[in-house]
């Protein structure tokens, strides 16, 4: 017995020097001081004289200015993480990352993360190296899913009042790799009235896309079905056996560098901000669309924005006659006339011919329809129903049916206990 | 394409009414009675077909949502936990189900255990927004799940059959 404790306390000794030794190690390292101002001085010890070049340059007018902006990052994965990375090295002011997973070693085919950060939460270990490599920004983690309800109201609450000045974010980024999440991204932003980008790379790893979101202005997520890019892959027989998605640090990459770069020409306004671009890595092909809103979109505030935006629109028209028209529209009226829809589209699809939703004619854009059209190389995920809601009838509407259950009398409770007893 | 045996268990399950996520408040009630009412007979009619091999409750909201399913092979009945959360966008959004004690055991799952549902799930879903509720994600989504994965897993020794932990093989 006395053995074994003078066994230990030998241990303890020989753990406290080897700890005392690694706390040395680490504090040689050395940590940036903060900077108070960004300077265009041209020294090695000066982080932003490269991102100040720009303004000398004269491709930005006001780089400091990035110091005043914050950015929300929703997701910290193979995309957000880089995202994230690439705004702290630019200098940002305020970094706010949402992710509720942890960092694992089958993240390690992507950039960013490393081995020994496993089992860490993502948002934390994200917020250690970026802190390490640019102290200047300020960093607000937040550790959980963003679509379950009681956390939903905490985003947005963030999303708000998360700024330096405590007032909304400048944007949002979604970088997160499911439809669940993006749609509630989706709704947070339509009801905050706050621009966002979308993000996405395909679960094959061979193609992308960026998309700006301005609630009313431009198409929101829920105003089609997810456009995504064609990638030249016959989906039907895509291999899918065994494997939910595959990744590639390139294509995430490239998305995230898609992404910051246009949100540093949104922030510090310069150059052409993207609407929807996409990326075809097969082809090394980016097919680029302007997406209107859908007048009918089932998200009713994405529907509320619209009519302020035309009301905001119709003050601007009378004020000025300016508005120089968007080259890009020519292209999608081109686009129509050879292929009403631009797309091609999934197994389940209905085969019957549509109605020409270019013919310009008719009043009612159909529910789902892409208002506008398609450009080249992108397609709809897949489709939606009919706008008159029919029943679906058919092998290909994969056809459901027996009445909804009566109206019951019974209270949940009543319903609750049944279940339970089953 | 759905198989067919889906398809008809599909076009057995009541439809829903009510377009209501849980942000919704008294709709949302609407919505849950409705949800209720469809798995009630819907798992009614599985046991009155033999063929039983679930049961969820819900807290009291209705926003999170548990239970086991089971899955039978050669007389032997393999059971698991079963959880998912109603999200904010449902039902514009399915429920994302999840198998927490098999995650990291198959490529067929995405983190923390969600099942990896086929590409004809998400169409049809968004086709039949605002009808199809939980017990169609049950029978659209983890039903062809168990039935393609779990045979799998026992066979390449991942799951392994635990005496009793399953209670007996015919249902009760
Ligand atoms: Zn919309």
């Amino acid at each position: 017995m006395t053995e074994s404790l003078e066994n230990l306390r030998e241990k303890i000794a020989s753990l406290e020097k080897e700890l005392q030794q690694e706390k040395e190690r680490n504090d040689s390292f050395k940590k940036r001081e903060k900077i108070a101002e960004m300077s265009s001085e041209v020294v090695d010890s000066n982080p932003y004289s490269r991102l100040m070049a720009l303004k000398r340059m004269g491709i930005v007018e006001n780089y400091e200015k990035i110091r005043d902006y914050t950015v929300a990052v929703v997701g910290v994965g193979g995309v957000g993480s880089v995202t994230a990375e690439m705004l702290t090295r630019c200098g940002i002011g305020k970094l706010l990352l949402f992710d509720y997973d942890k960092v694992e070693l089958a993240n390690m085919n992507r950039l960013f993360f490393q081995p020994h950060q496993a089992g860490q939460s993502k948002v934390e270990a994200a917020a250690g190296t970026l802190l390490a490599i640019n102290p200047d920004v300020q960093f607000e983690v937040h550790n959980y899913n963003i679509t379950t309800v009681d956390n939903f109201d905490h985003f947005m609450n963030r999303i708000s009042k998360g700024s330096l000045t405590e007032g909304p974010v400048d944007i949002v980024l979604s970088c997160v790799d499911n439809y669940e999440a993006r749609m509630a991204v989706n709704r947070a932003c339509n009801e905050l009235n706050q621009t966002w980008f979308e993000s996405g790379v395909s679960e094959n790893a061979v193609s992308g896309h960026i998309q700006f979101l301005v609630p009313g202005e431009t198409a929101c997520f829920d105003c089609a079905p997810p456009l995504v890019v064609a990638s030249q892959i016959d989906e039907r027989t895509l291999k899918k056996d065994g494997v939910c998605a595959a990744s590639l640090p390139t294509t995430m990459g490239i998305v995230a560098g898609l992404l910051v770069q246009n949100v540093l020409k949104y922030l510090l306004k310069f150059g052409v901000v993207s609407s929807y671009l996409g990326y075809n890595a097969l082809l090394d092909y980016f097919p680029s669309m302007v997406v209107r809103p859908n007048p009918t979109c089932e998200d009713n505030w994405c529907r509320r924005r619209q009519q302020e935006y035309a009301a905001a629109e119709a003050v601007r028209a009378t004020q000025a006659a300016t508005a120089a028209p968007q080259p890009q529209q020519q292209e999608e009226a081109v686009t129509h006339e050879d292929n009403s829809w631009g797309i091609c589209l999934v197994d389940e699809t209905p085969t019957e011919p549509r109605t020409d939703p270019a013919g310009g004619t008719s009043p009612v854009t159909p529910p789902g329809a892409v208002v506008g059209g398609l450009a080249p190389g992108i397609r709809v995920a897949y489709d939606r129903p009919a706008a008159d809601g029919a029943e679906d009838d058919s092998d290909n509407r994969g056809a459901v049916g027996s009445s909804a259950p009566p109206a019951p009398d019974v209270t949940l409770e009543e319903l609750m206990a049944t279940m339970k007893s089953l | 394409m759905v198989d067919a045996g889906t398809k008809k268990t599909l076009a057995s399950i009541p439809l829903l009414k009510t377009k209501a996520g849980p942000r919704d408040k008294d709709l949302w009630v609407t919505r849950l009675k409705e949800e209720y009412s469809a798995l009630i007979q819907y798992v009614e009619m599985n046991k009155s077909q033999d063929n039983d091999w679930f049961r969820l409750e819900s807290n009291k909201e209705g926003t999170r949502w548990f239970g086991k399913c089971w899955y039978v092979q050669d007389m032997l009945k393999y059971q698991f936990d079963v959880e998912f959360d109603i999200p904010v966008t449902y039902p514009a959004t399915s429920p994302e189900i999840a198998l927490p004690e098999l995650d990291g055991k198959t490529a067929k799952m995405y983190r923390g255990g969600r099942i990896c549902l086929t590409d004809h799930f998400k169409p049809l879903w968004a086709r039949n927004v605002p009808k199809f509720g939980i017990a169609h994600a049950m029978a659209l989504g983890l039903g062809p799940w168990l039935a393609v994965e779990i045979p799998d897993l026992i066979n390449r020794g991942v799951v392994v059959y635990k005496e009793g932990g399953g209670g007996p093989v015919t249902s009760s």
